[in-house]
């Protein structure tokens, strides 16, 4: 059966939950109006004053937030609280450009712990278990914001973090962890580790993981699954909104519920910004209602997802998010087919000998796409003899397909011969010529 | 008995083997045999250098991909047939090589061959039955 952190809120009924919401938007909307000059100025240039936001139907006339905004206003400009208020700050890796700060006020921060605690309990954990928080704890969210759930809920709470994957193995046995959170690719690289330990799922104790900050398959989920002797559940959330705990999955595993009580949602088209009904694939949009020191308002977060009311067995109510489809600012079509760029990373590293820096070549030859992947050569990968390798650009080149349903002619490269941005391979090269 | 040999990986690209080459030279490194296994996009250069350890160290500091593999040194008779009988009496143990390349001796009689096979320890012991010589490291680093 299913237990719940808080059923009050995670079983509202729809005009409860929807009453709530207007009520907690109004305020919030009012509040960085008054506090915050980006928001006033954004707001008086849209022709939308305080007074005109009085429900979530009213939503939608406020104007979008998107990470540029955050990156001109940097470091403390959407802040809506003075700084003797926040005690907490956490930060965005930049990798596109100038990183973002978010902070967090005590409140903040006992409501990030509420939205992940109702995560690890719908994932079955309670104050019995051992939590593995193996997200890297610093400026990224996932270390602490697992944490402070757990600790909320009363785990015996491991701070292991990310790195030396074989001290993880060690402690995941010797400690007797029950839960587990991290990334999903992080999830196979421990299986892998423990499975090159001589250590097998019976002689540890993980029942249930959370996996989240990047895109996996459902092959993934069943591989992870197999190997830990685990349930893996979905956890979603951005840094900017609140880390992660804005959605999370149940133990139908069918689409992450949104802790709507704290976050609205709306799903729109990227293309024009129409906001879409319930059930259409869209960009997904937050709006903080709860948070004091950093609430953004129809914040555009460039996942793509469909919402979901259907009825869950688990007997929440809140709204379901499915899986991000990953990142519309980054989308491929090549042969017609959808591709994401971070599908291939997920797939690079869940082989676990191979690096996470690749190259996308996509090209135009008698009308058909041409797909390469460059793949940069490690030494765990490296062999003398040609048959070896050339299985390693097979097996790479299977492991691709099975997840694109496309196939991709793979290049293995030289160590650091991809060029990088601010640490971070340029990933994309699009030499098709569509339009001229 | 067995002989370290360092397996670079190279790009298909202009300089690559040069660079590599060059590495070598300013370290005093002295290249006593050398093979090239190539495909359509990278290649693996084998050598056997006089200083293996200085040499694999160099090479990873700049950066390069290599493996150390140990594989066997033979000398056979420099006279036609001399290699299809090293390759018999392999033949005869059930012994599959991966791959073997030769190299010049400063003597008359003898001919060198490099050979990666599948188990080093069987493939010593059937060639030691047959009475071929084997070299051991130091044979060749002072050849």
């Amino acid at each position: 059966m299913s237990t719940y952190w808080n059923k009050e809120m995670e079983c509202a009924k729809l005009h409860e939950m929807k009453a709530l919401q207007s009520c907690r938007l109004s305020q919030t909307v009012r509040r960085v109006y008054e506090k915050v000059p980006f928001y006033r100025d954004k707001m008086i240039t849209a022709g939308v004053t305080p007074d005109d936001i009085r429900s979530i139907e009213d939503l939608h006339k406020l104007p979008f937030v998107v990470k540029q905004d955050l990156r001109d206003t940097y470091p403390y400009g959407m802040f809506a609280v003075p700084m003797d208020d926040v005690v907490e700050l956490h930060a965005s890796s930049g990798t596109t450009g100038k990183q973002i700060v978010v902070g967090y006020t005590q409140h903040d921060l006992d409501v990030w712990a509420e939205c992940t605690a109702r995560a690890l309990t719908a994932a079955g954990a309670d104050k019995s278990d051992f939590m593995h928080v193996s997200y890297g704890y610093g400026l990224f969210t996932g270390g602490f914001g697992l944490h402070y759930g757990a600790e909320k809920i009363g785990m015996t709470t491991i701070p292991v973090s990310v790195g030396n994957t074989q001290r993880q193995v060690n402690i995941i046995k010797d400690f007797g962890s029950t839960v587990i959170c991290c990334t999903p690719s992080y999830a196979l690289f421990i299986a892998e580790t423990m499975h090159e330990l001589g250590i097998t799922k019976d002689q540890i104790k993980l029942k249930a993981g959370l996996f989240g900050a990047e895109p996996w398959t459902e092959e993934m989920r069943k591989d992870i699954e197999d190997k830990l002797g685990l349930k893996a559940y979905d956890i979603y959330g951005l840094t900017e909104v609140i880390g992660p705990g804005v959605a999370f999955e149940c133990e139908e595993q069918t689409g992450m519920h949104i802790n709507e009580d704290h976050f609205i949602v709306e799903t729109i088209d990227p293309d024009t910004g129409e906001v879409l009904p319930e059930g259409e694939q869209g960009e997904l949009v937050f709006t903080c209602i709860t948070k004091e020191a950093f609430p953004l308002i129809r914040y555009r977060t460039r996942d793509i997802g469909v919402l979901s009311r259907k009825e869950c067995s688990c007997g929440r109510t809140l709204v379901k998010m499915l899986k991000p489809r990953g990142r519309s600012d980054d989308m491929l079509i090549i042969r017609g087919v959808n591709v994401f760029p971070s599908q291939i990373e997920s797939v690079l590293l869940s082989m676990g000998n191979t690096s996470p820096y690749y190259q996308i070549i996509v090209g135009r030859e008698n009308n058909t796409d041409t797909f390469e992947i460059k793949v940069e050569m490690t030494p765990d990968m490296f062999s003398d003899t040609v048959k070896s390798l050339e299985e390693k650009e097979h097996a790479i080149k299977a492991a691709v397909e099975s997840t694109l349903g496309i196939g991709a002619k793979i290049t293995l490269v030289e160590p650091k011969s991809l060029p990088r941005f601010e640490g971070k391979a340029v990933k994309v090269i699009d030499n098709r010529k569509l339009h001229d | 008995m067995l002989v370290k040999q360092i397996s670079i990986f190279v790009e298909n690209k202009p300089g690559r083997l040069c660079s590599v080459t060059k590495l070598l030279k300013e370290n005093d490194i002295d290249i006593r045999a050398l093979s090239i296994a190539d495909t359509k996009d990278f290649g693996i250069l084998r050598i056997i250098v006089n200083k293996p350890e200085l040499a694999s160290n160099v090479l990873k500091n700049a950066g390069c991909t290599i493996s150390v593999t140990n594989v066997i040194a033979i000398g056979i008779d420099d006279k036609p047939g001399g290699l299809a009988e090293a390759m018999e009496c392999l033949y005869a143990a059930n012994i599959s090589v991966e791959y073997m390349y030769a190299f010049i001796s400063k003597s008359e009689n003898e001919a060198y061959v490099i050979m990666r096979v599948e188990n080093n320890d069987k493939a010593i012991e059937a060639l030691k039955e047959h009475n071929y010589t084997i070299l051991s490291d130091k044979d060749i680093y002072e050849m």
